[in-house]
């Protein structure tokens, strides 16, 4: 594991938009070899999704040859819907980049048959030669995507009943109104991303610390789901200050001191501009 | 990559690096449009999995729906209510010049007049879409005969009329025709014009109260039997007085039935209202307030003596006069000269001024669903403006129909 631990919020969303810009970069895309990504929603990926529309705006990256694959969505919220994760990716990242629409595939809540849209995605993401860099984030309660505690570690892509803490985190988007929140959303499973060639979870602010704790510093435990990853070849924590607050001072002094190691992943960021 | 064209075969059109009013607030935002309307491009992008064709960039202007007129006698040497073999010809040709003040769509005004006037002109011109050859055409706006003497303004006093037998038949009598009339001024404290009122607004026609000397009582029973506009507020009206309001007081009366809204016309060109009057009204009202023009044959054209219906007016700068006296008798100034006058005298916000030109007037006659605003579907009849509100280029149905 990487725990990229950076002082704010905006800095650690620089440095994980830095470390896509790079890895996509280096990938080198085309026609015949997309570069294929998992993204996440929420409050915590939207400075790095600010940020890669600003590196797209400079002219330094593109998406033209890049399949994405969100996490989730929501069962039966209207796709239109502004609390939707459609209408989220739509306003926070695809309307702002050159992203083929063909390509940026979001699960559809609102389909007669749910189980066969989840399988339908597997199978898209195994056409598309599997997910390359899959990000995402943690809910307090140690969720990756909508996999609640008590999630198969080993799952796949299928509908989840969400569990209250969630309902009650997310009652904010809906206005503060309990009844008007979906109680179901279909997610990707733990086994799904386990099966990316390299994870990214963005994690931040105070509120996702005992989250992180748990999920880097006791074991793999199936309540606390971000945990499998310890069994993942390549992931990556990125963090700032406040999301560390419950780790070990020696953990977190241990990968301070390799920052100068994990910052060669970002420095020199390179440019379309140069090839 | 445009569409996989498996919703429609016509181009989209994304205009970009502007701002456009949406929602009643400038947004920065792009606008997209095919098939003449404006497009929802998130359902493009996942439903379609389509963009654009063609990116128009708008370096940074406001973009707002285009401005209707419902109330416009002519212009550039034409006059609608002259009995001419020819009207369509001269309302095609204003149609085409106003495009430049970023008029969309507008509604033919035709002073009282004689009935062979109203039987030879009305049936010339059908409502029908703008596009390159001019603004769209929404019907006729009746102003007259069924005024008040008292308040007739510039209208010749001998065509004026009163209801002679009630019924719609009158009506056609008079008129000749009602296909293609959008709105009638008339003035309520008239015998009969009650069930008038009721029978107009039945057949979809818009009715306006004006140049009348009503009372408020007289003026909230024809609102309650259906009108929902006043002509040019204040002018051809009793004037406001604190025991009775007369017309003026519909601004706040509490007798408008709920859900529905007295809109009234507010020609802004600085010199039919006091600025301190316009910011009364807007202050008192403002969802309700509507520009018009009210420009008269001699809007467009050098000062001097012109014809307007069946009397001969004086232009004098700014001002035009019933030749020989002090009476205004309509307006000269441009629809996007009273948009900037309008922002400029009542001190309202750029979305404000912008919704008075167009959906204020939208909703007056029934047509928001599809004009007066940039939702997902309306036309898309547009005014690229810059930020002093001068305009820029004009759209009708997504296809520019005049640049400066």
């Amino acid at each position: 594991m990487r725990l990229v631990i950076l002082e704010d919020y905006d800095l650690a969303s620089e440095w994980a938009a830095k470390y896509i810009r790079n890895r996509i970069i280096q990938f080198k895309p085309s026609a015949e070899r997309y570069f294929t990504m998992g993204l996440p929603t929420g409050s915590t990926p939207y400075g790095c999704y600010q940020k890669l529309i600003e590196y797209y705006r400079s002219g330094d990256i593109s998406f033209k040859y890049v399949k994405t694959f969100n996490m989730d969505e929501y069962v039966g919220l209207p796709r239109g819907h502004p609390e939707s994760y459609h209408s989220y990716m739509w306003n926070n990242f695809f309307k702002h980049i050159d992203i083929d629409p063909a390509n940026a595939h979001v699960l559809d809540g609102n389909v007669e048959d749910l189980e066969a849209e989840c399988q339908a995605y597997e199978q898209k993401i195994s056409e598309a030669g599997g997910i390359e860099l899959f990000v995402g984030g943690i809910g307090p309660d140690g969720h990756i995507a909508f996999n609640e505690p008590g999630s198969s570690l080993v799952s796949r892509t299928r509908v989840k009943t969400l569990a209250n803490d969630t309902i009650v985190a997310n009652a904010r988007f809906f206005g503060n109104d309990l009844s008007k929140v979906p109680t179901m959303a279909l997610t990707v499973g733990v086994g799904t991303v386990m099966d990316a060639k390299e994870v990214m979870i963005l994690i931040t602010g105070a509120h996702k610390a005992f989250a992180l704790y748990k999920a880097i510093e006791e074991g793999v435990n199936h309540m606390w789901t971000v945990s499998a990853f310890q069994q993942h070849p390549c992931t990556n924590f990125i963090c700032d200050e406040d999301a560390t607050l419950e780790l070990r001072v020696k953990t977190v002094k241990y990968f301070k001191g390799l920052m100068h190691v994990h910052n060669r992943l970002v420095d020199p960021v390179l440019s379309i501009k140069d090839q | 990559m445009p569409s996989n064209k498996s919703v429609s075969d016509a181009p989209i059109t994304q205009f970009i690096n502007c701002r456009i009013l949406r929602d009643h607030c400038l947004q920065r935002e792009d606008l997209w449009v095919r098939d003449g309307k404006i497009l929802d491009p998130e359902k493009l992008f996942f439903d379609e999995h389509g963009y654009a064709d063609k990116r128009v960039d708008c370096e940074d202007s406001i973009i707002a729906p285009g401005f209707i007129d419902v109330q416009i006698n002519g212009g550039y040497g034409v006059d609608f209510s002259q009995a001419c073999e020819d009207v369509s010809s001269g309302i095609s040709f204003v149609a085409k010049k106003i495009l430049e003040h970023g008029v969309t769509s507008f509604c033919p005004t035709l002073v009282t007049s004689p009935l062979d006037v109203y039987h030879k002109v009305l049936p010339q011109v059908k409502v029908h879409d703008g596009g390159a050859h001019g603004a769209g055409v929404l019907g006729f706006h009746l102003e007259g005969p069924f005024i008040s003497v008292e308040k007739k303004g510039a209208h010749p006093e001998k065509f004026l009329r009163t209801f002679k037998s009630s019924g719609l038949g009158y009506l056609m009598e008079t008129y000749g025709g009602l296909d293609s009339v959008a709105m009638v001024t008339l003035a309520p404290e008239l015998d009969g014009s009650q069930s008038v009122i009721r029978d107009l607004c039945q057949k979809g026609i818009t009715v306006s109260l004006g140049h009348s000397v009503a009372n408020l009582s007289q003026a909230e029973e024809a609102v309650q039997h259906g009108a929902s506009f006043i002509t040019h507020l204040f002018n051809a009206m009793l004037p406001f007085h604190h025991r009775d309001p007369g017309i003026v007081g519909l601004l706040t009366s509490d007798q408008v039935p709920a859900g529905r809204t007295v809109y009234y016309g507010m020609i802004a060109d600085g010199i039919h209202t006091n600025p301190a009057a316009l910011r009364i009204a807007h202050r008192s009202h403002p969802s309700g307030l509507v520009l018009v023009t009210d420009a008269i044959t001699a809007m467009g054209l050098p000062p001097g003596r012109h014809t307007l219906g069946q009397q001969v007016i004086e232009i004098q700068g700014l001002h035009a006069y019933v030749a020989g006296t002090k009476t205004l008798c309509g307006s000269i100034a441009t629809m996007d000269m009273c948009v900037r006058h309008f922002k400029h005298a009542s001190g309202c916000s750029v979305e404000e001024a912008l919704e008075a030109a167009s959906l204020h007037p939208a909703q007056l006659l029934g047509i928001s669903h599809r004009k007066g605003n940039l939702d997902f579907g309306s036309d898309a009849d547009l005014v690229l403006l810059d930020d002093t509100l001068n305009i820029k280029a004009t759209f009708i149905s997504g296809e520019e129909v005049w640049r400066k």
